[in-house]
């Protein structure tokens, strides 16, 4: 049995004696270490496992598409200097008709070098990769397999520019190049609609008419490549071929995405742990301040007795000590279970062959050495003062507190405010650092919701614009080549169409000085009801008769405004250039855009109307028909139904809500009880002799109480503004940094959002209080003074 | 051994009683834990007016005699009045409105609030008193009409005990209770706590009840009450009085 000393026993009652506050502590500070360590300990695990599945399976640094360039060209590629690899590919994109899918699914047909991929080498989940001789033999990838239940041998149809593939499955794949998967057209991945199929390279060239040709590529560089040299030189060699123009891996969908969900982190984990270790470190400070004020005599008292100092410094840092040990033990599980659900929840969005777990011991030691020096800088304070105290002067009683008379005091005597309104007002004044840390702490619980409110605020805004005032179609076909406006005359032909608004997406670069944008042009028809633009007061603005219309983000980038011009540079199959004035800027949240008039894009590039995308409005009664008919449709490369969009996308925001609101309200509530309790807890242990007083003197309960929390109320008040203010910082920080090409979010700031923040942390600080004030209740107020303080 | 009271034989020869009690008992403890009896089957009656001082050791039951007659504690039994009410059949709240109304308080640590100043710290009781005199004439009758702004720990003990008077007497208590009022103070502060309480007596009749230590305050007192073991022992009544400036410490 292990032998105590005596010092160690009074710390272990002194440790249960402050159970409820201590638990208060250790709990803001287990946020803490769970967020840091989840945090860290994903991104971590993300970055580790990229790294390693990017090098194993060669993931390219450079990738282009190309309308159709011989083979030849390839080599003109690779004695690029800093070229290392280079991969010529066939890719498509097919109508898939699947057994038991009544909607058409969509497919990205890639061709399988005979001698097997170089590059973005793909992983064989089950199965084999299909014989490079046969028609009719693919691999899928896995996830679509298992979405739609297909084993090995199974077979499906599909439709690749009107002709019907019979294929059969041989293998299932993973691909770092498609880690994330999203439709085309889609905002979510969509497992069961969309599926990668591998075909070899033969049938793939034969399917598309591109046998002894390529259209896509891949580049893998040297160490000492320079990145934009060479994706000059690629579009330099692709542009007589129709090159649509390389781009890096920052713009690839499945790497950008992960990259947004990487920064996302790195953001979780820079700021929130900062807030909830300078919370605890505060509350151990005020805590820990308390007990040595209270323990003066006892301090004495071990002084008198031969403690020395830094014994008793010890002694005082220990209980800090303890207390960040139990909040790091919670903080420790509670950011295993996070991480583990975290990763959960990365295996449903991204397809990773291996997750590194994110269970590394030095992130667990970094995250407790932090709470453990959170916890100490707080107790520092106070060991300091414990340590100097001088023996004689400890056992006397301490000075009574000194107030002084202010400014206040005119203004209150002024306002006629009873004397326990004074008393709440010295106290406050009395301690302004402590007041103000009390105030800063509060009101980060409720800026935390704020943010958390503003999140799904800005979504239903972007599901709102996206949606239901932009994009208001219930499907969109792509076609698989260009088309004239007899296609239009065609969809409306198809069962269910009630009305068919053309789309011509061109490829160019947008120049402006030496910015310049590699995007397609939208061009619609005037009047157009379907897909629509809007201005930035969200309000539909018709395309403009002459000139061209930029999304807010690309007028940003090009450093252009309405009346500007801007140099448009044809790629793909066109080549010439040719200046469009800017006129208007409109607003959008996914994607960036450049919008005209069909008629004025064509006389520009001195053609008839062209179109490569059908927006459709349908009866939903014929929604089977029509589908049947989709998957017969010649020269179809996809068909995007909007309507399963809105609803993938609302779905998995609405699941979404349900974790933040869960996470958010917790987190929020536990710094707002934490403070708020503490708070309330160390009023009442420095005000008892007053409360007692007063009582005595006939004062009532809730007369009592009322000067008891009066300091928790109005700080708890004066904590909501400042609340909203750092809630709409953060917000705007938010915003900003999610500001990508891919997608944006507006700022949306409603006053429903800082009342649910006000009312949620106001009513944490009130159940703290009453549980403040039922010790109150419970005190013996005679016991109470005939005590000396 | 508890004697009667006579109840004639009073300061001014006609007052009524201000606190009654019959048998009050009060038992701590019990339910396997060892019980104490601090108040054992106590029989008084007190007239209006008089400044009374209880003597006796420590534990002999003083002190809870005054917290049950100054509305602080219950009692395990027997009964107790103030003038016609009977304070031991009273809720919690009849008791807090009681002590609002009739009570006064002096501890032997002051209890100030340390926030407030003098003036204040009175007015914190005028503020919710139904006929309370100014906190500047109540300062005033204790000595301190020139420490009104100063807060408690601008002041010396014995200032803080005469503020923490003032306060007791602002409302114009029907009773005011003091226990040990001049046990942290030196002799010369002690004289003048006492002199307040004598002029408060003298000036408004206000019946005053002291526990002490200090025999010598006795001689201040028109009765004096001694305690032992939970019972009063002896009651005497003082022929010939004496200022509190001429009490030896």
């Amino acid at each position: 049995m292990v032998m105590l000393h005596a010092l160690d026993r009074k710390l272990l009652r002194d440790l249960w004696r402050l159970k409820a506050q201590s638990l208060a502590i250790a709990l803001v500070l287990a946020c803490g270490v769970a967020i840091f360590l989840t945090g860290l300990g994903m991104v971590r695990a993300l970055e580790a496992t990229l790294e390693d599945y990017y090098s194993r399976q060669n993931f390219a640094h450079v990738f282009a598409s190309v309308r159709r360039a011989p083979l030849s060209v390839v080599q003109d590629v690779a004695e690029i200097d800093g070229v290392q690899t280079v991969e010529a590919r066939v890719a498509g994109w097919v109508v898939l008709d699947l057994p038991g899918r009544a909607a058409p699914a969509s497919g990205r047909v890639l061709s399988l070098p005979e001698n097997g991929p170089l590059l973005n080498v793909p992983l064989l989940v089950d199965g084999r990769l299909p014989d490079p001789d046969a028609a009719t033999e693919v691999a899928v990838t896995d996830r679509f397999a298992r979405a739609n239940g297909f084993s090995l041998g199974d077979r499906f149809s599909a439709i690749a520019d009107g002709t019907r593939l019979d294929l059969q499955i041989t293998g299932t794949l993973r691909s770092p190049e498609f880690i994330y998967t999203l439709p085309p057209g889609g905002l979510m991945p969509d497992d069961a609609g969309f599926g990668i199929i591998w075909m070899p390279e033969r049938a793939a060239a034969a399917t598309f008419g591109l046998t002894g040709a390529f259209n896509d590529l891949s580049v893998k560089l040297r160490r000492d490549a320079r990145l934009a040299e060479v994706i000059d030189r690629v579009d330099a060699i692709l542009a007589p071929w129709g090159g649509t123009g390389a781009h890096d891996r920052e713009t690839q969908v499945s790497h950008s995405f992960i990259q947004a969900e990487l920064n996302q982190l790195r953001s979780m984990s820079a700021v929130l742990p900062p807030i909830f270790f300078g919370i605890a470190a505060f509350l151990v400070n005020m805590v820990l301040g308390r007990i040595v004020a209270l323990e003066r005599a006892e301090i004495g008292l071990l002084k008198a007795l031969g403690y020395r100092d830094s014994e008793i410094a010890l002694h005082y840092l220990m209980l800090a000590v303890l207390v960040a040990a139990i909040g790091i033990g919670i903080g420790w599980g509670a950011g295993a279970w996070l991480s583990t659900g975290m990763s959960r929840l990365y295996a449903r969005f991204f397809d990773f062959p291996w997750l590194v777990q994110p269970h590394d011991l030095d992130v667990y030691a970094l995250a407790g050495l932090i709470g453990l020096i959170s916890a100490g800088v707080g107790a520092l304070r106070a060991a300091w003062v414990a340590a100097r105290l001088a023996p004689a002067v400890a056992m006397a009683p301490p000075a009574p507190p000194s107030f002084r008379r202010g400014h206040m005091d005119r203004l209150a005597r002024w306002l006629r405010l009873p004397q326990t309104a004074m008393m709440v007002l010295r106290g406050i004044l009395r301690w302004p650092v402590r007041a103000a840390f009390t105030a800063l702490g509060l009101s980060l619980g409720v800026s935390i919701l704020v943010a958390s409110n503003f999140m799904l605020d800005s979504l239903d805004a972007v599901i709102d614009t996206a949606f239901f005032k932009s994009n208001r179609q219930h499907a969109t076909l792509v076609l698989a080549q260009e088309a004239g406006l007899d296609a239009v005359t065609d969809a409306r032909h198809l069962p269910g169409v009630l009305a068919v608004e053309p789309q011509f997406d061109l490829p160019v670069t947008l120049h402006h000085g030496s910015r310049s944008k590699k995007l397609a042009i939208t061009a619609r028809m005037p009047g157009g009801d379907l897909a629509r633009t809007l201005d930035v007061g969200n309000r539909h603005v018709p395309l403009p008769e002459k000139g061209i219309m930029l999304s807010e983000q690309l007028a940003a980038h090009l450093g252009v405004a309405p009346g500007d011009t801007v140099l448009v540079e044809l790629s793909g199959t066109r080549s010439g250039e040719f200046h469009l004035p800017v006129a208007a800027v409109t607003r959008q949240y996914i994607g960036i855009g450049a919008y005209m008039q069909m008629d004025a894009l064509a006389e520009r590039l001195r053609e008839g109307p062209r179109v490569t995308a059908l927006n459709l409005w349908i009866d939903r009664a014929h929604l089977s028909e029509l589908q049947a008919a989709l998957k017969e449709m010649p020269m179809l490369a996809t068909a995007v139904m909007l309507t399963d969009v809105r609803e993938s996308f609302q779905d998995t925001i609405s699941e979404n809500v349900r974790i933040n609101t869960v996470l958010f309200i917790t987190i929020s509530v536990l710094i707002t009880v934490g403070v708020a309790y503490n708070g309330a807890r160390i009023q009442l242990s420095e005000r008892a002799r007053e409360l007692a007083s007063l009582r005595i003197l006939g004062f009532t309960r809730a007369e009592v109480s009322s000067i008891l929390l009066g300091e928790t109320a109005i700080l708890a008040l004066l904590a909501q503004p400042l609340g909203w203010a750092i809630g709409a910082w953060i917000s705007w920080a938010m915003m900003a940094g999610f500001d990508s090409d891919l997608y944006r979010i507006p700022l949306v700031l409603t006053p429903a959002n800082f009342a649910n923040a006000s009312l949620i942390t106001l009513a944490a600080v009130t159940a703290a209080a009453l549980l403040v004030r039922r010790r109150l209740d419970r005190a013996d107020l005679v016991a109470v003074l005939k005590t000396r303080e | 051994m508890t004697r009667d009271i006579d109840t004639s034989a009073t300061s001014n020869g006609s007052a009524e009683t201000v606190f009654r009690t019959r048998g009050l008992t009060k038992v701590y403890g019990g339910n396997g834990t060892a019980e104490v009896r601090a108040l054992d089957g106590v029989d008084l009656d007190l007239p209006e007016g008089e400044l009374v001082v209880l003597l006796g050791p420590s534990g002999s039951g003083k002190s809870t005699l005054l917290n049950i007659i100054g509305g602080l504690d219950h009692a395990t039994s027997g009964q107790a009045w103030f003038r016609d009410r009977e304070l031991t059949k009273m809720t919690d709240r009849q008791l807090t409105r009681y002590r609002r109304d009739h009570v006064g308080f002096v501890f032997q640590f002051y209890n100030l609030v340390a926030s407030l100043t003098a003036r204040e710290n009175v007015a914190l009781v005028t503020d919710v008193a139904a006929d309370p005199m100014d906190p500047d004439e109540a300062l005033d009758l204790v000595g301190l009409s020139g420490r009104m702004d100063h807060f408690p720990a601008q002041l010396s003990g014995g200032e803080q005990q005469r503020v923490a008077i003032a306060r007791a007497i602002a409302k114009r208590p029907g009773v005011l209770l003091c226990d040990e009022p001049t046990g942290a103070l030196d002799s010369k502060t002690g004289t003048a706590v006492l002199a307040a309480l004598e002029q408060v007596n003298a000036r408004f009749g206000t019946t005053t009840l002291v526990i002490t230590h200090n025999a010598g305050i006795r001689k201040m007192a028109h009765r004096v009450i001694r305690f032992h073991d939970g019972r009063v022992a002896e009651i005497e009544q003082n022929a010939h009085r004496v200022s509190a400036s001429e009490i030896e410490w």
